[in-house]
């Protein structure tokens, strides 16, 4: 199977044009059918996307299951996975089916729901994937239409105003990072992101406008990619889009927004902006370390007041990012394997908190806090479903949760103890916010009118969520399942970036004086 | 010699005949009444040559002593011209019989404005030059004011005249100088006049009038003032058709100057160049945020593309040429299919141009809406769409020509437009429900929207060998 990447890239695009194509009308019947086969099509991509994993030689750092063809303006497409990349890949892929599940009782336009979603999935692996910066731009870009169009049909009431802000949001920090991909390949003379990592860029200072700049053009390009993530993780202080999207997309939209879609910034940060641009990393490593302990205390700080679930967790989720951007830029191993195991998890945990939410919701069809309260008289399952998710997101040791902070917060600590510090107290916030949360919907009695007669968890709502508390749990109690894939790749890459570092900033400093 | 000249100038003098023979058929025979088969057979005859061209065309010749230059950049030009304009034939015939504007004159005037295009993009002279324009434009502006009845529509027709007179005045102004100081109007014999880097203070003035000039006939800032109220009162149609090939032209021609006549001292006009590309492009995506009538939205959105094309020419190189003869290309076909749906918007038989019309549209036609939808992402340049693929061609070329901070703010610009594409998503698929527009019913509209939307998602895989073809055409006219 030499096209094995390309194929379970592509099955979900081709289930939608199998959808769009021969799919009528609108009745029950047509529904129902929509939904099995988006079912079918993502089930099939995890399946296929297994042979990936089971395939995957996690000793070799290089790119494997390598694809590569001829496409115009001389680009290539090619499409590979190493080490870092494999494990979003089947994030993607496992996560993908539970989406298309929680979407079982939407009723309106299904057919075009099912077909947006199965498109983004095919471009959410196109970005892990892609190992031409073109190509990548392209998938990375792309996921905004699809995107866009769910949270701006299926969304709720501010859904416009939403819609809007998150696509010029994104798109802005995109161009900007398109730019410094010509500017890139201007340098290079390739856009092939393997040779790329190779390549050195231009680091010597110059100065623009009478400012000089230290790391020159790769702090100028750094800095134009770092437009791009920071946007899309979300990080403090561009992360307004966020909270807004979260709480207008549908639950399904939120999912894989929370779970998928934010992962793609703190990937773009470990497959360009560390292993390419190592001085300008370094110039800015600091000043990210900052803005991400400003993240974790603020938005844990915000999130405590607010009255929407859903904001209070998309904000949680900013502050969890938080600890993705600490750990990447701590630049060691264990802060690094830490910001990819947390992007992981959380990718599940997020996940089910907002399925949580969404559970709720499609009953009493309102996020305010204040409008529950004392659900665990009608609905155990669901607070014991609940509890077990408010649990892993504070960082319970036993849940994934916990691995990931714990790695971070080591990684940091040997790289400046005062952000380790205010990084560990972002963990007693999370705990405050989602404790507190837990007990006003959950806890109490049951006093609001309204609840009295709110259903239990029906089996399917519980068939999406135990997948998920399984990997929770797995992952949180035998952490080596992520780390021993993606550990021989971080090691690599901190050994290369360790490696161009003093040549070149001595190179940099011989050369101002 | 004569004989050489005549069969490199065949196709235009094809065209050119016909054309009055056309005339004379329709002035002695059954007038409006024969105006549909006179637009079929102008249209066909337009496709041909157009194959023609493509297929036949070969290598670099000159005639009537280096005025009028067929070659690879000229070809490509052409055709683009040619098959834009025969589309555009085609798709007016069913809008322009029901609001009974079908007059046999149309189509004629729309060959006489493709002769002049095709004449402007073989210029070798500004005389021929002149000649060219004048013929484009004079057609143009008669079409302009064809629905006689209405206040708009000769508005926009005087307007135009009035404001293309003037710029034409300037061009004219222009060559007078370039003649003054060299003493020649043939582009091999000025380029060759000039001595070192720049241009003497006499010629650089006679340059800045001729790209006044040649401004206004591609709407870009600060000479754009005619586009949208032109665009707005001129029948759909001609709308359309002022939207395309006309802009193709002018560019081409404006390309053909600068490098055959003033190649040698690319940084002269360069500049200038890059200056109105930069306020082209933040005018178009700004003031377009605020209309609510989309001919007056696909006219500033015109200007914005036109930013973009001078962006690639600003750079000054062969890959600058390129990029912006793909991105002509498929920002024609991107409008070709944009104007065939806004030319299929009616309700109770009245053609509809206010942009709220479009209120829940997707539910009552999703396939023109997903169209749409394509279409108006390509235009904003929103990958896959092969509009990006064009702005990107253009974005290259600048960062190599060392115009990085034109680059910067293009793609600035290219999120402030994106908010008004978006817009128009936003009332097809988030709109309020309001009252349902008539069904479509023409299939040549849904066609040419159907495939001109195809093409924006299936061209990323190879753009149909346009960049084979246009790389030609840059070679052609740079070197």
């Amino acid at each position: 199977m030499e096209n094995l990447l390309s194929i379970v890239t592509f099955i979900p695009l081709f289930g939608a044009v199998i959808l769009a194509l021969f799919l009528r009308g609108d009745d029950e019947f047509a529904q129902r059918n929509t939904k099995w086969l988006a079912l079918a099509a993502t089930t099939i991509t995890f399946l296929v996307s297994l042979a990936i994993l089971m395939g995957f030689d996690a000793s070799n750092t290089g790119f494997q299951f390598v694809e590569e063809a001829d496409w115009i303006m001389g680009f290539t497409y090619k499409v590979g996975v190493d080490g870092i990349s494999v494990l979003f890949v089947m994030l993607t892929t496992f996560l993908m089916p539970l989406v298309v599940l929680s979407c079982w009782n939407v009723k309106t336009r299904v057919k075009e729901y099912m077909i947006a979603f199965l498109i983004l999935e095919t471009l959410m692996i196109g970005v892990f994937v892609a190992l031409d910066l073109i190509l990548f731009y392209v998938f990375f870009e792309a996921g905004l239409i699809p995107m866009f169009l769910i949270i701006g049909i299926w969304g709720g009431k501010d859904r416009i105003y939403a819609a809007f802000k998150f696509f010029l949001y994104t798109f802005i920090g995109s161009v900007l990072m398109l730019v410094a991909m010509i500017a890139m390949y201007m340098d290079a003379g390739t856009t092939d992101i393997v040779d790329l990592l190779t390549h050195e860029f231009n680091s010597e200072t110059i100065s623009i406008l009478g400012f000089s700049i230290i790391g020159g053009a790769q702090t100028l390009v750094f800095l134009a990619f770092f437009a791009s993530f920071a946007v899309k993780m979300p990080m403090w202080p561009v992360h307004t889009w966020l909270p807004d999207a979260h709480v207008q997309a549908p639950t399904a939209g939120s999912v894989v927004l929370a779970a998928i879609l934010l992962k793609m910034g703190g990937y773009g940060f470990l497959r360009f902006s560390l292993p390419m641009f190592p001085v300008g990393a370094e110039q800015l490593a600091c000043f990210i370390l900052i803005i991400s302990a400003i993240a974790i205390v603020f938005t844990s700080l915000i999130a405590l007041v607010q009255n929407d679930m859903k904001k209070l967790i998309a904000y949680s989720s900013v502050a969890h990012m938080g600890y993705v951007t600490m750990g990447i830029f701590a630049v060691n191993q264990q802060g690094i394997d830490g910001a990819i195991f947390q992007m992981i998890s959380h990718g599940f945990i997020s996940g089910a908190l907002f399925l949580c939410v969404g559970v709720i919701y499609d009953r009493m069809h309102t996020r305010e806090i204040d409008a529950y309260g004392g659900l665990v008289n009608r609905m155990p399952a669901y607070a014991l479903i609940f509890m077990f998710f408010t649990m892993a997101n504070v960082g319970l040791p036993g849940t994934s949760g916990f691995i990931g902070e714990f790695l971070v917060i080591m990684g940091i600590f040997q790289v400046n103890t005062w952000i380790a510090l205010f990084a560990a107290s972002g963990v007693i916030f999370s705990a405050a916010y989602a404790l507190w949360l837990y007990r006003r919907v959950v806890m109490g009695d049951l006093i609001k009118e309204s609840l009295k007669t709110i259903k239990d968890m029906t089996s399917l709502e519980k068939a999406i969520f135990a997948p998920l508390v399984f990997m929770t749990l797995l992952l949180g109690v035998y952490p080596s399942l992520v780390t021993d894939i993606i550990g021989p790749s971080v090691e690599a890459l901190i050994t290369n970036y360790n490696a161009a570092l003093p040549a070149v900033v001595e190179a940099a400093t011989t050369a101002t004086h | 010699m004569l004989s050489a000249d005549i069969s490199t100038v065949l196709p235009e003098l094809i065209l050119a005949v016909s054309a009055m023979g056309l005339l004379m058929f329709g002035v002695y025979t059954s007038k409006d009444k024969a105006a549909p088969l006179i637009l079929w057979a102008t249209a066909g005859l337009m496709a041909v040559l157009g194959l023609w061209i493509a297929v036949a065309g070969d290598g670099a010749q000159t005639a009537f002593n280096g005025a009028f230059v067929d070659d690879a950049f000229s070809r490509f030009a052409k055709v683009v011209i040619l098959f834009s304009a025969a589309l555009i034939l085609i798709m007016s015939q069913d809008y322009l019989a029901k609001q009974n504007l079908l007059r046999f004159e149309y189509p004629i005037l729309v060959a006489l404005a493709v002769v002049g295009m095709m004449m402007m993009v073989s210029a070798g002279d500004l005389l021929a030059l002149y000649v060219g324009l004048e013929l484009q434009s004079l057609s143009l502006y008669v079409v302009a004011s064809m629905n006689r009845t209405s206040v708009k529509s000769t508005e926009a027709g005087l307007k135009y005249f009035v404001l293309g007179a003037l710029s034409s005045g300037m061009l004219l102004y222009g060559a007078s100088f370039v003649y003054g100081y060299t003493g020649t109007t043939l582009f091999s014999d000025i380029v060759a006049s000039v001595e070192g880097e720049h241009l003497p203070i006499g010629m650089l003035i006679g340059l800045v009038f001729i790209m006044t000039g040649l401004a206004f006939k591609v709407s870009a800032v600060p000479f754009h003032m005619w586009t949208p109220d032109v665009y707005e009162g001129a029948p759909t149609p001609i709308t359309a058709f002022f939207a395309t090939a006309p802009k193709v032209a002018a560019m081409a021609l404006f390309a053909r100057v600068v490098f055959d006549a003033f190649g040698a001292t690319v940084g002269d006009w360069s500049q200038i160049v890059a200056l109105i590309s930069v306020l082209s492009m933040f005018l178009g995506s700004i003031a377009a945020i605020g209309q609510k009538n989309i001919k007056r939205l696909m006219a500033y959105s015109s200007i914005a593309h036109m930013g973009f094309a001078l962006m690639g020419l600003a750079a000054g190189t062969e890959t600058g040429v390129q990029a912006m003869l793909i991105y002509m290309a498929i920002y024609v076909t991107m409008n070709l299919g944009t104007f065939a749906f806004i030319l299929s918007l009616e309700k109770d038989g009245k053609p509809v141009t206010d942009i709220a019309s479009l209120n829940q549209y997707s539910t009552r036609e999703p396939l023109r809406a997903l169209a749409l939808l394509v279409l108006m992402f390509s235009l904003s340049g929103v990958p896959p769409m092969l509009g990006f693929f064009g702005k990107f061609w253009v974005l290259n070329a600048a960062v190599q020509g060392g115009l990085v901070w034109l680059a910067v703010a293009g793609v600035i610009a290219s999120v402030i437009g994106a908010f008004y594409y978006l817009r128009i998503v936003y009332y097809m698929y988030f709109g309020e429900e309001t009252d349902p527009l008539d069904r479509p019913t023409s299939p040549v509209l849904w066609g040419v929207l159907m495939v001109s939307a195809a093409v924006m998602v299936l061209g990323i895989v190879n753009m149909f060998g346009v960049e084979a073809m246009a790389k030609a055409a840059a070679v052609a006219l740079v070197n």
